[in-house]
């Protein structure tokens, strides 16, 4: 913008975005899911990917894994301002280059055609854990287990071998090694 | 066995217990058994105002000039919706409230029922966090862990809401318990590594400056104390944010004036010419920093605030200390005295020149205008309004406007608390309810709103309230027929098309003011001035001071929007450029 008429039109110096996966502890009641997700779309921060469930069903935790993209800086107020709120407990975060964390993405894919599709459908999922949860004759369900970019290119690679349908769940994460995040 | 309670008595015992005397609320279907336990509780005063955001504005004033928690009650629906405007402000503004809502029984809510609107969602982005009570057993609970949220930390808005079916259901009620831990949303452990980086960067300073906000107020009187200590302490400038004035006293020959966009010239020269910048309980805002990538280029930059999210948010900071602001002046202080080497007059020495060049800025008196003799200049209006009212202990409110930034240049407060006005949010039509709010707090001290036509007329069904009350408020209308400063806008960047900004039609305020039962006064030239408000002052009761302005009078000194702080606009009496008028006005 050349000629700017109010200080909201001004652009700052913009430094780069990466990819962080943060992982929230919340108490698991009505509306928490909302909060966090509001927090992010009231502040134009973004979320690729979501995954929450209940973790601990005597002290009512549940953890939420949502992968987002954004500078240094929008990270760290994600991460600060996601700690205001009431029923967080804690909140970590983790790059997605971490070598130190596991990160996994499950995906169900439905793959519709004759033997020899289905077979090189299985073949080509060998290296992500494909399990075959349901057989037809014509028909497979095969979930695997891979990182996010795996399931994509393996969504896109399947297309031409009769895959009609994929479900997958965001991305969950987990360190390695015998340490908790505290 | 022990006596069981309503929801509605629960409500009220909680309230006692929170030593709570005023709520303002507006009565409806889904709070009407609450309403009905009122008459049982003389300690608790309700206070009907006319307009659910009036309840919320007036809760504000309480709580702004008290120090304790507003609180109000509406019911369902509408009473809900109308209230989200000043929970929002509040919210802006870190001002402690905690509302209870009614809301249709538990059994009707996603019915689409009467006046049935999910409070919750709506008042979720504009609260701390609010509640949705569904079972009688939490109640009291939550009523005590709202008041917890809403005034420790960094204050703010909370929310619960009641159905009615609640409100019937009886149960044991059980006092609350003493302070648990806190969760970890208190932040007040910061170290003295931190404060000795602090000192040693006071000590290092050449060219320094103390900008304070409204976090000094939130703190506590006893942290304008410390802060009137720290700096006298260390003789360093100090300018403050519209939020933070009263904190330091305003005729001090430290303070150099409020900052930002409508701040002085020193100010805002000091911020961009400084080698250390220590930032006390203020947050950065938009209408402080100007352009972000030319705010205070060469100096290091220390923030002292509680919220955690503060700190990075706007301006990377060298050095950040989280903390309660009171105790972490008092470390200071402490730690300073502390060294042996007679750092207290060495240091002052090191700032003498500094001093020197913010003297020579001062002499721009950015600040000054053009009197006139045949119309009420508003700037002066302030200037008299503060002669004749600076002997007494007054509480001033605002509206949004050009008239609140001249109130906030003119009108020089040296104590705490006694500034009200909606900074954040900017809305329209606080200060009348506000003044409400305020004088309920201080019932024998002389609360003033200085207010624009337009703001006012937002909500002046509040009068009504006043007049109900007997509440003394003056609202001293500085009245341009304009929205002021979107007009102003309009001239400085919109080739002065005045779209929309004039009033046309506007009430006579003294008919107005004996409509409502109070007392009306119209000035409208200078000679008649004073005697006016000393007229309006001498009044036992309400009243609506309709002071005519110019109505082409612009507030300078301003940076215009994007521009850095050592680029400001100087008024007319600037004597570089003072044949410049409207947009070409050159830049300084």
């Amino acid at each position: 913008m050349s000629n700017p008429k109010s200080a909201y039109n001004i652009p700052t110096k913009t430094s780069k975005s990466s990819t962080h996966i943060i992982v929230v502890w919340v108490d698991n009641e009505a509306g928490v899911l909302a909060r966090v997700v509001g927090l992010f779309s009231g502040r134009g921060y973004n979320i690729e990917s979501l995954a929450v469930a209940e973790i601990d069903a005597t002290k009512n935790i549940s953890r939420i894994t949502i992968v987002t993209t954004g500078t240094p800086q929008v990270i760290d107020q994600i991460k600060l301002q996601l700690k205001k709120l009431v029923p967080v407990h804690k909140v970590a975060d983790f790059k997605r280059e971490d070598k130190k964390v596991i990160f996994k993405e499950m995906a169900l894919l439905k793959v519709v055609g004759n033997r020899s599709k289905i077979d090189k459908c299985l073949k080509a999922c060998k290296t992500f854990n494909p399990v075959i949860l349901d057989k037809t004759r014509k028909s497979v369900v095969i979930q695997i287990t891979a990182l996010r970019r795996e399931i994509d290119k393996m969504n896109k690679k399947l297309k031409s071998n009769g895959l009609v349908s994929t479900s997958r769940t965001g991305a969950i994460a987990m360190t390695r090694g015998s340490q908790i995040f505290k | 066995m022990s006596k069981l309670y309503s929801g509605a008595e629960i409500v009220f015992k909680c309230l006692e217990d929170q030593d709570v005397e005023f709520i303002f609320g507006y009565p409806g279907g889904a709070v009407l058994p609450i309403y009905d336990e009122l008459k049982n509780h003389s300690s608790i005063k309700h206070i009907l105002v006319r307009h659910e955001q009036g309840a919320g504005h007036a809760a504000e004033g309480y709580a702004r000039s008290s120090g304790k928690p507003g609180v109000v009650l509406v019911t369902s629906g509408p009473g809900a919706t109308n209230v989200v405007t000043a929970l929002t402000d509040a919210y802006m503004d870190s001002v402690p409230l905690v509302c209870i809502s009614g809301q249709v029984p538990t059994h009707l809510i996603g019915t689409d029922a009467f006046q049935e609107c999910d409070t919750t969602g709506i008042t979720r982005p504009c609260t701390k966090h609010n509640w949705l009570v569904k079972d009688i057993k939490e109640l009291s609970k939550t009523l005590h862990e709202a008041f917890r949220v809403a005034t420790t930390g960094r204050p703010g808005p909370v929310l619960v809401d009641i159905p009615k079916d609640i409100q019937f259901a009886k149960i044991k009620y059980t006092k609350p318990k003493k302070e648990k831990k806190s969760n970890g949303k208190l932040h007040s452990n910061f170290s003295q590594e931190e404060i000795n980086e602090l000192v040693d960067l006071i000590a290092r300073a050449k060219k320094p400056v103390v900008y304070t906000g409204g976090g000094v107020i939130n703190s506590g009187p006893e942290a304008s104390g410390s802060l009137r200590e720290f700096v006298r302490m260390i003789g360093f400038p100090i300018t403050s944010t519209l939020q933070g004035l009263g904190a330091f006293p305003g005729n001090d020959s430290q303070f150099i004036g409020m900052l930002g966009m409508h701040g002085t010239y020193e100010a805002n020269n000091a911020m961009h010419d400084c080698d250390l910048l220590i930032n006390i309980g203020a947050r950065f805002d938009d209408r402080i920093t100007g352009k972000i990538d030319e705010f205070s280029p060469k100096s290091k930059k220390v923030h002292i605030d509680i919220d955690p999210s503060s700190i990075n948010k706007i301006i990377k900071v060298d050095l950040a200390i989280v903390g309660d602001v009171n105790e972490v002046l008092k470390a200071a202080v402490k730690t300073i005295s502390q060294k042996k080497n007679g750092f207290k007059n060495s240091n002052k020495q090191n700032v003498s020149k500094w001093w020197e060049k913010i003297e020579k800025w001062r002499e721009k008196d950015s600040l000054g205008f053009i009197n006139s003799k045949e119309s009420i200049k508003p700037q002066h209006a302030v200037q008299r309004l503060y002669e004749l009212t600076k002997n007494q202990d007054t509480f001033i409110t605002t509206e949004v406007g050009q008239h609140q930034m001249w109130a906030a240049q003119h009108y020089k407060f040296n104590k705490p608390n006694r500034w009200m006005t909606s900074g954040g949010l900017g809305t329209m039509g606080y200060g009348l309810p506000a003044a409400v709010g305020v004088q309920i707090a201080h019932p024998d001290k002389l609360v003033i709103d200085i207010a624009g036509e337009a703001s006012v007329l937002m909500t002046m069904q509040e009068m009504s309230t006043a007049v109900q009350y007997n509440l003394p408020i003056k609202i001293f209308v500085l009245n341009n027929q304009y929205m002021g400063m979107v007009r102003q806008w309009q001239e400085l960047l919109h080739e002065k098309n005045y779209s929309e900004s004039y009033s046309e039609a506007l009430p006579d305020f003294v008919k107005l003011a004996e409509a409502y039962g109070c007392k009306g006064i119209k000035a409208d030239n200078p000679d008649e001035l004073d005697v006016k408000i000393n007229e309006m002052l001498e009044h036992n009761g309400p009243v609506i001071f309709d002071c005519r302005v110019d109505p082409n009078e612009n507030c300078f000194p301003m940076i215009p929007s994007g521009k850095p702080h050592n680029q400001m606009i100087l008024g007319p009496n600037d004597k570089d450029d003072n044949k410049i008028t409207g947009k070409g006005k050159a830049l300084v």
